[in-house]
């Protein structure tokens, strides 16, 4: 079987500037692959790099070094040298990810911000409603509040918001910062459904969660992220 | 397996660039506002370039829309009928024709890109005029069919922006610079001189719009929120020279220039 992601031997530092030019390593030698229908759950302290290394993997965060494999309509493109509308390809063909918030854009109804990633790959926009509505309903989101901006919703809201669009593609890799970290119980649980699904489907998934008995849940696989630790 | 989604939007037609800046220079005497600037745009792609007055952005707007000529350097545009052209070799009438119907223009000031005593509709009709139409109800329908879309009530048709709101003459604007379906509008600082409630709503017009026309846009602004929010790519400019590159996200989240962390670090927490 062919990995959906292959990451070897990446590298990030940050150069801060404004501080005068202190380095701050992130992490060094991260290597790993996930196959399709896996999920790889990142583990290590906070500040160990994890949410740095699904950035990396999203190309949010670019790489001092080493490779990024993607597996883009059945080609291996490394991210950390792709041009930026490369990128913007296979974000739009490939890469989901669910953030810890949500970056609303102001006016746009909920249901409009969940349907979004279909319309944009061609989907008629009734049908991608429909489908938007579905998960909103999962996930617990009362109907009265779909015509509204998510803007005002409470946290908990806004990340279920988040989730449904995150989750509503059928894209092979999905990348899930932190995704059950403010909601309740019931809500947890309609996660870990989603994410059982998305297994089904063969979708190659890599997961930050602090929660262990979702990650228990979830993780086909554990990666230990304090092992590319940075720091001598 | 995984439905990839569909691949239309791949097209060899996105695979050629709309408009190619080769070495692009411009001096002032003996001050460089501009140097070594080089890019391709593909359609449907919004460039935004960023940086604080005096960096050169806009003497490169200008370029790039053939309204300064370079002291170095090419601008290459693929006309409507395929073939890429350097702007220079355009003659006036050529170059104004583009204007009136492949390429738009957004002025900070919409006083400047709008006739400011004639009726709202004659400005949107205007354009449709110089393209060719001649029936007056079909010209006032697309008028009316614009400013609905841009949010103005129809039932100011009649009258002149100087009797709008600074938001319903930006946003006015904007209509009459898309009415005849561009494929390269320019902005130089659209959202500058509004209120930050009316910039919200403006931005939130163009954002949609760009999307549902597949429009490619180079757009100016100091505000990285707005380039944020609008763009796909950026340019970082300083001293007349580009400084940083690359996919929005990453130069906004990941800032690798001293000058580019200094700008990011000065954003207000929203």
């Amino acid at each position: 079987m062919t990995a959906m992601i292959d990451v070897a031997d990446a590298r990030k530092t940050f150069t801060m500037h404004l501080q005068g030019g202190i380095e701050l390593p992130v992490v060094r030698g991260v290597t790993f692959h996930v196959y399709p229908g896996e999920c790889v759950v990142l583990s290590g302290p906070s500040g160990a790099g994890k949410s740095s290394i699904l950035k990396m993997i999203f190309g949010n965060y670019r790489c001092d070094s080493g490779r990024i494999g993607i597996r883009h309509r059945g080609a291996l493109v490394d991210l950390a040298a792709a041009e930026p509308r490369q990128i913007l390809n296979i974000r739009r063909s490939t890469i989901g990810y669910v953030s810890q918030f949500l970056r609303a854009v102001p006016r746009v109804a909920t249901i409009d911000v969940v349907a979004e990633p279909l319309i944009v790959n061609g989907m008629a926009r009734a049908d991608a409603q429909a489908r938007a509505g579905e998960l909103l309903h999962r996930l617990n989101i009362p109907e009265r509040l779909w015509q509204l901006p998510p803007a005002t919703f409470s946290g908990g809201e806004q990340q279920r918001v988040n989730i449904a669009r995150g989750f509503i593609s059928d894209l092979p890799i999905l990348l899930l910062d932190e995704p059950t970290a403010s909601l309740d119980a019931a809500n947890r649980a309609v996660v870990v459904e989603l994410v059982a699904e998305k297994k089904r489907q063969g979708v190659a998934m890599v997961a930050i969660v602090h929660d262990d008995e979702i990650r228990h849940l979830i993780a086909d696989r554990i990666v230990d992220v304090a092992s590319f630790a940075a720091a001598a | 397996m995984v439905d990839q989604g569909s691949a239309n939007l791949d097209t060899l037609e996105n695979d050629q660039p709309l408009l190619v800046a080769q070495s692009l220079s411009k001096s002032f005497g003996r001050i460089a506002a501009c140097r070594d600037v080089s890019f391709a745009l593909y359609p449907g792609e919004v460039l935004a370039i960023v940086g604080e007055s005096g960096s050169g952005k806009s003497t490169l707007l200008q370029m790039l829309s053939g309204q300064l000529a370079p002291s170095g350097g090419h601008v290459s545009y693929r006309m409507r009928d395929g073939v890429t052209r350097d702007l220079t070799t355009l003659g006036e009438a050529e170059r104004r024709f583009l204007f009136r119907t492949d390429w738009g223009f957004v002025h900070q000031d919409p006083a400047q890109g709008l006739r400011m005593a004639v009726s709202a509709g004659a400005n949107v009709g205007e354009r449709l005029m110089a393209v060719g139409w001649n029936h007056y109800g079909r010209i006032r329908e697309t008028a009316s069919d614009w400013l609905t879309r841009v949010e103005i009530d129809v039932a100011r048709i009649d009258d002149a922006p100087r009797t709008y709101s600074g938001g319903m003459r930006q946003r006015l604007q904007i209509a009459r610079n898309l009415v005849t379906e561009p494929r390269l509008v320019f902005m130089d600082e659209p959202t500058g001189g509004l209120d930050v409630s009316v910039q919200a709503r403006l931005l939130d017009l163009v954002r949609s719009l760009v999307a549902e026309l597949h429009l490619a846009v180079i757009i100016v602004t100091h505000d990285l929120a707005v380039a944020r929010l609008l763009s796909h790519r950026v340019m970082v400019m300083k001293g007349g020279r580009v400084i940083e590159t690359g996919l929005t996200d990453q130069v906004l989240d990941d800032p690798r220039e001293p000058y580019t962390q200094l700008l990011v670090s000065s954003i207000l927490p929203p």
